[in-house]
């Protein structure tokens, strides 16, 4: 039901851009004005959410380790699993970003048939991600052919390394395989396994459903339909030197393909889809385990009136003497 | 704002980073518009009609590279009964004698490097 409604909502936004820019062609709302406010959405959004993250107190370091901490020097520590240093830190910010360290240790919770309650790794949601976001990646990249000119050779050598097999015609780009079956993996998993069905909500399937979207329209539109790719880059172009001009000739896939992007940037920042910034954010990967090593003050901390013993000694001072009591002071 | 410096940086390289197509636009004074082709005169009509040849003439090259060597098919005809020889060199390269006015135009636009001059002569200084 839940995977109906996110369904039932891209189902909708379809019907939006065809009417609007396939009946109705309002060509220049869907090919200027949603990009610009989508993109426009996106990067507000991304700062805004970024800075609140950033104005949250950070009182001490989360140690969740793996590995033994650093202490004497006689005892090997685990720099990577447990780092103490900012060198440390970055080694491990950049497997988790790169290669998602963390969901390598995923692990699956099942009941047998005897009734006995098994743990197990499971490391196919790692690397239907690792296929996922890798080639999302790349193809985002592979778009830049539609954005810059000239087409700088780093995204040539891509495409060619992409459409390395040479198959067919046009030349079947790995990453686009890669990206349907990660995400058709994805989204069964969400679909076929109990427990995950159970607590997945409508935002979990509407970002697949929005990504398999944006892929399939892409994907028909290389292979399939076709588009004049000349006045796709001529619109693309317009946009990025903020002289948007409007070819006749683009048919309604196109709108189809850039308006489904255009909502999953606006979409972003508000959506799970921001672990994209978070992940650089996230408190229990990016701060060193120094909590021995460095005092960490709460921020919220109220300020205390203290009375040292100084001051109580200068109180007393003369019954002190007094009493023959030794004083600190002399 | 806690190490307010890294993340300050790293929110500046992200928008650096993401308006690329800007400030590389900017940078590089690149023309926003469609290249120009230069059509061939005389003749008036291809195999098929333009907006047909624009989208799939790729298609077209690779059934008839496939039909000609693959299945010794040389021959094309025509809805009007005109026959044509399936070959690059002669037939489309006849009438669409400057490569880099006609050719290349579009494909140094789209960054698109096709691989038919791995086995064809390709014709030099724009006239085949």
């Amino acid at each position: 039901m839940r995977a109906l409604t996110a369904l039932l909502v891209v189902a909708v936004l379809l019907g939006v851009v065809w009417l609007g820019a396939g009946v109705a062609g309002w060509h220049a709302f869907f090919g200027v004005a949603v990009p610009y406010a989508a993109v426009l959405i996106f990067l507000i959004g991304i700062v805004w959410r970024v800075v609140t993250w950033a104005r949250s107190p950070v009182p001490f370091r989360i140690p969740t380790t793996c590995g033994q901490q650093r202490s004497l020097d006689w005892i090997p520590s685990s720099t990577l699993e447990n780092p103490h240093d900012g060198w440390g830190v970055t080694r491990r910010m950049a497997l988790e970003v790169l290669l998602f360290r963390s969901l390598f240790r995923n692990t699956r919770t099942e009941l047998t048939p005897t009734k006995r309650l098994v743990y197990e790794s499971d490391r196919y949601l790692w690397v239907a991600a690792l296929a996922f976001h890798w080639s999302f990646l790349v193809i985002f990249l592979r778009h830049l052919r539609f954005f810059l000119q000239p087409v700088p050779q780093l995204v040539t050598f891509l495409e060619s390394v992409d459409g390395f097999f040479q198959l067919a015609v046009p030349t079947l780009f790995l990453s686009d395989v890669l990206i349907l079956a990660a995400l058709l993996y994805l989204l069964g998993r969400r679909l076929l396994n109990r427990q995950l069905r159970y607590i997945s909500l409508p935002a979990d399937y509407f970002a697949l459903f929005l990504l398999l979207a944006v892929a399939i329209t892409g994907v028909l539109m290389r292979y399939v339909t076709k588009v004049d790719l000349v006045a796709a880059k001529e619109l693309a172009m317009g946009l990025v030197t903020f002289s948007p001009k409007v070819p006749t000739v683009i048919g309604t896939p196109f709108y189809i393909h850039i308006f489904f992007v255009s909502v999953l940037f606006a979409y972003f920042p508000f959506s799970k889809l921001t672990h994209m910034a978070g992940i650089f954010l996230s408190p229990t990967r990016n701060l060193a385990n120094n909590n021995r090593k460095r005092r960490h003050v709460n921020p919220w901390n109220p300020e205390v009136e203290v009375h040292t013993y100084a001051q109580w000694e200068e109180d007393f001072h003369d019954k002190l003497v007094a009493a023959g009591i030794p004083l600190d002071k002399e | 704002m806690y190490d307010g410096g890294k993340i300050i940086t790293g929110l500046l390289v992200f928008l650096i980073l993401v308006t690329v197509p800007v400030w590389f636009n900017a940078a590089t004074h690149a023309q926003a518009r469609a290249p120009q082709l230069k059509l061939p005169e005389g003749a008036t009509a291809c195999v098929e009609p333009t907006a047909e040849m624009r989208a799939t003439h790729m298609e077209l090259l690779n059934r008839w590279r496939n039909a000609a060597v693959r299945s010794d098919e040389r021959f094309f005809t025509m809805p009007d009964g005109k026959v044509y020889e399936k070959s690059l060199s002669l037939t489309c390269l006849k009438c669409h004698d400057n490569k880099e006015e006609f050719c290349d135009r579009c494909h140094n636009y789209l960054a698109v490097s096709p691989y038919c001059w791995d086995c064809h002569v390709e014709p030099k200084g724009g006239r085949s």
